[in-house]
């Protein structure tokens, strides 16, 4: 429950970010939500019902599942690359996305 | 043997890419490095197509990794098609830069040659989540790309589009961990028919659908890409239209055979979206008035008409849809390709600046005209074909509102090619610069003379020549095309030998 509620909290903070105006808003909205997803995969291994993968805490069967911690590793570094080309963006020609003119 | 092969269309751009940015060679070499290996690729591409004709699939598990646990790479004859035809449109549209001298720019090339490794691999590979590391991998050159070239503005247009395709990947990847937290895998072979069993798996793998109807500019979602296409150089404009949406639309139909396997309950849904979008699309060009946000709104008409296809899911249907998809990735870039060597050389795309082109120039025009009448749909092009099946697919169904929809937005597609050739190509030539016409920003950012009186060099019109005289052979000899496109649709229909070959059975 609480990874819900914590998933839940961080998406709002994200969208209500990502609909402001200034492109640094923007992209730590991204972030906060991409972080969310991140939680979101790590709990669709079934953190509740599986133990530490350590030595002597259970078996293979109820040790932690290693592939979502694979996917949170590639996605976190992909959202996090994009997050400093889009850092880049916001700070070259930084007004031109404040005037009303396409 | 085969099989093993496949990962070399990843392999084998990514080796040049990597090539391109250490070896600082001879602008000639790095011309070569930039070109074969999407020669490599048609080659390969259409030797895959030659050995799948007959329905055969071939799975490889990369790293020899057992099965289930590897990411396997699996080419049917749809993928072959698909690889083919990416291959054939980096090449072209890489042959447009060398001649514009986009690929002058530092990363140009490495980047082009990043960006279709990630197609590649994202057509071939059979595993969800892999699917969203090469849709990233093909995104993030288009990134740098975008940015990069291109008249003002592309910095706003490079915001619009990054930001958009990482929320979207952001969705793709909620999908994937939802799918994976109620089926417990994420590979295409274990998932086969999971969404029409389970109504949990439906609602994760409608996240992921959802997420890849955004990337595809699918009405309502379609907004971000008519805003940023027409900002960057034409060569690039071009080579996202051919591939970066349609590996969105390949990914749909892919997903909606295995995965829902063709579930009749929610077609409805795609029939209303998709016939939405073509309506939607082609009156968004109606109000343009420059070549490149003209066509770039019938691009998104045109991705209805592609997805109307699977939203049908019949024998005729995918079979229409697959060979529309071909078809219209050739005849798009060609469009691109004929408008952006005017915009090139005579410094603009404004459809009130140019005129009399097709005076000055003939063969120009006719390559703009024969991709022009094959994107309305008439004969003999491939785009009558295509629509014609289409239709017939449509007629069987008896979805007759969609059938009216289709051959209406048809005529508006035609009336608004009549408006670029009656601006660009018809009329009296603008005033040369003397008279007054102020100077404009130039494709390159840079201020360009706008020289009404320059011819437009035969390098920049032979590549659109090559897809327009592509898109006649397409439409001369159908019956090719459309027996591999009805092998592809069989395959869909009855994922069972996929299923196998990916589960390695």
């Amino acid at each position: 429950m609480t990874l819900a509620i914590t998933i839940a909290i961080m998406v709002a903070g994200g969208v209500y970010l990502m609909l402001q105006r200034g492109m640094v808003r923007i992209v730590l909205g991204l972030i906060l939500v991409g972080h969310a997803v991140n939680l979101l995969i790590m709990s669709a291994g079934g953190v509740f019902r599986r133990d530490l993968p350590l030595l002597q805490f259970g078996t293979a069967l109820t040790a932690a599942d290693p592939l979502p911690q694979a996917f949170v590793l590639t996605a976190i570094v992909i959202a996090f690359s994009i997050a400093i080309y889009m850092l880049t963006l916001a700070a070259s020609g930084s007004d031109d996305d404040t005037e009303g003119n396409s | 043997m085969i099989p093993a092969l496949l990962p070399l269309f990843v392999a084998v751009p990514l080796i040049g890419a990597g090539l391109l940015i250490v070896l600082p060679g001879p602008r000639w070499l790095r011309r070569v490095l930039l070109l074969a290996p999407s020669a490599a690729g048609m080659l390969g591409g259409g030797g895959l197509i030659w050995l799948t004709r007959d329905g055969v699939v071939f799975a490889h598990n990369v790293g020899l990794w057992q099965d289930g646990i590897a990411i396997p790479f699996v080419a049917d004859v749809f993928s072959a098609l698909m690889l083919w035809t990416t291959c054939l449109l980096a090449l072209v549209c890489s042959m447009f830069a060398v001649a514009t001298g986009d690929d002058r720019q530092s990363f140009f090339s490495p980047l082009v040659l990043v960006l279709t490794a990630g197609v590649s691999g994202a057509l071939l590979t059979g595993d969800l989540f892999n699917m969203f590391v090469f849709i990233e991998v093909m995104l993030l050159p288009s990134y740098g790309l975008l940015a990069m070239l291109g008249a003002l503005g592309r910095l706003k247009a490079g915001r619009i589009y990054v930001t958009v395709n990482l929320l979207t990947s952001t969705i793709f990847l909620a999908g994937v961990a939802l799918v994976y937290a109620v089926a417990g895998t994420v590979h295409l072979g274990e998932l086969a028919g999971a969404a029409e069993e389970s109504p949990l798996v439906a609602a994760g793998m409608g996240v992921v659908i959802l997420a890849l109807a955004i990337k595809a500019a699918v009405v309502p979602v379609h907004g971000w890409l008519t805003r940023t296409y027409p900002a960057t150089s034409p060569a690039i404009t071009a080579l996202f239209s051919g591939l970066h949406t349609k590996v969105a639309i390949y990914a749909i139909y892919r997903l909606y055979a295995v995965v829902f396997d063709g579930d009749s309950r929610f077609l409805w849904i795609g029939v209303v979206a998709f016939t939405l979008t073509m309506i939607i699309g082609v009156m968004g060009a109606v109000g343009e008035n420059t070549t490149r946000s003209i066509l770039v709104f019938h691009m998104i008409s045109q991705i209805g008409y592609i997805l109307l296809g699977v939203a049908l899911f019949t024998e005729l249907g995918l079979m229409a849809g697959i060979f529309y998809l071909i078809h219209h990735m050739i005849v798009k870039a060609s469009l691109f390709l004929s408008t952006g060597a005017i915009e090139h050389t005579h410094g603009t795309g404004a459809l009130d600046r140019l005129g009399g082109i097709a005076r000055r120039q003939p063969l120009i025009g006719l390559v703009f005209m024969g991709a022009a009448l094959s994107l309305a749909g008439l004969p003999p092009f491939s785009g009558f074909v295509a629509k014609l099946s289409l239709v017939l697919a449509t007629v069987e169904e008896q979805q007759w509102t969609v059938m009216a929809v289709m051959i209406a937005v048809s005529l508006i597609t035609l009336m608004s090619m009549l408006k670029i050739w009656g601006g660009v190509f018809w009329g009296k030539e603008p005033p040369s610069p003397e008279e007054g016409v102020p100077m404009i920003t130039g494709a390159n950012g840079g201020s360009v003379q706008t020289a009404t009186r320059s011819k437009i060099r035969t390098t920049l019109l032979l590549p659109g020549l090559v897809l327009t005289a592509t898109t006649l052979c397409l439409g001369l000899g159908a019956e090719f095309l459309l027996d591999l496109s009805a092998q592809a649709a069989a395959n869909l229909l009855d994922t069972s030998t996929y299923v196998e070959a990916v589960l390695g059975r």
